[in-house]
């Protein structure tokens, strides 16, 4: 077979490449909206944290040459981020998805203010772990270039899900989550631990938006989110608010979302529109497929404002 | 408490009245304004205008302007092809006192530009790729284009020369005429090289979609395309895509050799500041703004980048040739015999479209040896 032509193997190459490459800023929004949602709060506002994220990375990247101190700047302004939505929601009668979206706003306009001088210059991006070293196919090989924050967010998303089940910690987030009284009964205050929980989902979703920016696709651009935020947003409820759900609909959502470009490559070019619809699709399909007219959504934390 | 807010009737009738008043004046601005020495000059465009693509060459036209005496402009970016760009051509005509207006972007021709026409008849709206037509369309609307095929033509002679594989990519947005003739040219420019070239082309189906556009880059390079060039608004991500795939690149809408110097071959450029000057003139001068203009490589409307160090001695002088044919004018890159990859006959032997050609901007197929289709 000849090096350069891979044929009909390219659709389920890119497929786990595009799982590897597009999936990781879903990974890390959707960990932290899971966070969040599971202490009884939903912050929209993800979105705007995850596009600031990304301008913030990419400008002290840019000016530090580090792409390392710009992740940990992303990560301190999505931290902000959260907080301040936490900050705001303690407060009686404030509705948290209406905060959220303000904060959606807000986070991209700041982003497209601060970020207009930084589209010009190039930020050293974050390095990737060559696991494809193996093969003397470069499509293989390029396929299998993992970035470190990939694997941390699957790393993560197993942390979390044991320490849901198995820390003090995850069980005063559940509690707080479920029901504000038990867990006042227990001495705990519901306020404080929702702002950390939002706090630390903000900075994951900072996280999310330095991946963007500082490796795949790699450039700061007003459009570099096209309503990834969004979407792993919704994807926490899609994985019932587990961990290891979140990065499995994210694995997919990646995989799915390079299912078109992969099959105009290999000239399966008719209904292009429609391929682009098959990450949408397969969601419909499994919400339906497991949801069930006798129970409400498993997993649910009781004090989201969606499920109250 | 709740009644501070409640307007009664009769305040309600005062203050619509108010805002008819003002209204009218404001309309009635404009006219006075129009054909006087100072003007105003509106720019929309579609996303940010530093976007190394489409709305940077814009403004760059645009910043070109702010130097003639008696023009001030006003620009505004991001601005969807929805509703929303009525809302912002009015506010530049009410508040800013436009006098001319560029939307540059292809969605806001039809239906926006032109229910604002019929709005606002002494204002003048040119529209950059829109197909205006004297029997269909208003006097005070308008397009402008550039032949910016041919420049693709070139880029796919440098592309003939470079590729190894035989194989070039190309990342479009969506199957529009003047997408199709970028397509088209780039193959034909590059089977002039060698005939046995083919040409993959994916449609991302919007005009910015950074990740999509660099996952179709990549699906690209691993089918072996070793060649890549795009026509979506900002070619930023399929450049340093591309470049970091090791494939080279030939560049669209602006130079982007700064991103990729060693890959970046050539590149077909915008060069709007001759157009937006032209029109303005015009304006200043009181003349008859012009409703149709169309320009290529001759008339300055567009350029080619500099040739890149990866550059061949054979693909220079064949380049070099080329241009210097396409400068004379009357230089056609769709002619006979040519079927669409469909196998329908697109020109028979003999035909040729020249690049002013009004067919061409109505353009549906492509040409054989593209791989990919229209819908």
């Amino acid at each position: 077979m000849d090096a350069t032509e891979i044929g009909l193997w390219g659709v389920p190459l890119a497929i786990l490449g595009g799982a590897i490459r597009v999936s990781t800023p879903f990974i890390f929004v959707s960990l932290g909206e899971a966070i969040t949602e599971r202490s009884g709060r939903i912050n929209l506002g993800l979105e705007g944290t995850l596009v600031f994220g990304a301008m913030t990375a990419y400008a002290v990247a840019v000016m530090t040459n580090s792409p390392w101190l710009g992740l940990l700047a992303a990560a301190a302004a999505g931290l902000c981020f959260g907080l301040f939505h936490g900050w705001i929601c303690k407060f009686p009668k404030v509705n948290d998805i209406a905060i959220g979206i303000a904060l959606m706003l807000f986070g991209s306009g700041l982003a497209f203010f601060f970020g207009k001088p930084f589209i010009k210059p190039k930020a050293p991006n974050l390095p990737a772990i060559p696991f494809g070293a193996w093969s003397d196919i470069p499509q293989v090989q390029a396929a299998l270039d993992v970035n470190v924050l990939f694997l941390i967010g699957a790393a993560l998303s197993l942390v979390l899900w044991w320490a849901f089940r198995n820390t003090r910690a995850g069980l005063i987030v559940r509690v707080v989550g479920d029901s504000s009284d038990a867990a006042r009964a227990m001495g705990l205050n519901p306020n404080t631990v929702r702002l950390l929980a939002t706090g630390v989902g903000g900075a994951l979703a900072g996280i999310g938006g330095a991946y963007l920016s500082l490796y795949y696709p790699g450039s700061w651009t007003e459009r570099i989110s096209s309503g990834q935020g969004l979407m792993a947003v919704a994807l926490v409820i899609f994985a019932r608010w587990n961990p290891l759900g979140c990065f499995a609909a994210a694995l997919l959502f990646g995989g799915a979302g390079a299912l078109g470009p992969a099959l105009q490559s290999v000239g399966v070019t008719q209904g292009y529109y429609l391929f682009y619809a098959a990450p949408y699709i397969l969601t419909l399909i499994i919400m339906i497929a497991t949801s069930s007219p006798t129970r409400s959504l498993a997993g649910a934390p009781g004090e989201l404002s969606i499920t109250k | 408490m709740t009644d501070r807010f409640m307007l009664n009737r009769r305040q309600l009738l005062k203050t619509s009245a108010a805002g008819a008043a003002l209204g009218l004046a404001s309309a009635s601005f404009p006219i006075s304004r129009a054909f006087a020495a100072a003007a105003t000059v509106g720019f929309i465009y579609v996303g940010p205008k530093d976007d190394y693509g489409y709305n940077q060459a814009h403004a760059e036209g645009a910043a070109s302007l702010k130097g003639i005496e008696g023009i001030s402009v006003v620009e505004e970016e991001n601005v969807p092809e929805t509703v929303d760009v009525q809302k912002t051509m009015e506010s530049m005509i009410n508040l800013d006192g436009a006098s001319l207006i560029f939307p540059t972007s292809f969605g806001y021709f039809d239906p926006h530009m032109l229910a604002m026409c019929a709005k606002f008849p002494d204002v003048q709206f040119r529209h950059c790729g829109g197909m205006w037509n004297k029997d269909k369309h208003p006097m005070n609307a308008g397009s402008y284009f550039g032949y910016i095929g041919m420049g693709q033509y070139l880029n796919g002679v440098v592309a003939g020369h470079t590729s190894k594989s035989k194989k070039l990519g190309f990342v479009a947005a969506k199957p529009i005429p003047q997408v199709l003739l970028n397509i088209n040219s780039f193959l034909l420019g590059a089977r002039s090289v060698d005939p046995t070239i083919t040409c993959q082309v994916i449609f991302t189906g919007e005009w910015s979609l950074a990740v999509k556009e660099a996952e179709a880059t990549n699906a690209l390079v691993d089918q072996g395309a070793d060649v890549i060039t795009c026509h979506v608004d900002s070619p930023k991500v399929v450049v340093e895509t591309a470049a970091g795939r090791g494939a080279f690149v030939c560049g669209y809408h602006a130079n982007q050799s700064p991103l990729a110097p060693e890959k970046y071959l050539t590149g077909a450029e915008w060069n709007w500041a001759k157009v937006y000057k032209m029109f303005v003139d015009d304006l200043v001068a009181g003349a008859p703004l012009p409703n149709f203009t169309r320009g290529g490589l001759a008339d300055g409307f567009v350029k080619m980048s500099p040739l890149g160090p990866a550059v061949g001695e054979a693909a220079r002088k064949q380049f070099d040739a080329t241009l210097a044919e396409m400068m004379k004018g009357g230089f056609s890159v769709i002619k006979g015999p040519l079927k669409s990859n469909k196998g329908a006959v697109v020109a028979t032997e003999g035909q040729a479209f020249v690049e002013t050609a009004i067919e061409l901007e109505s353009m549906d197929y492509l040409v054989e040896g593209v791989v990919g289709s229209t819908a």
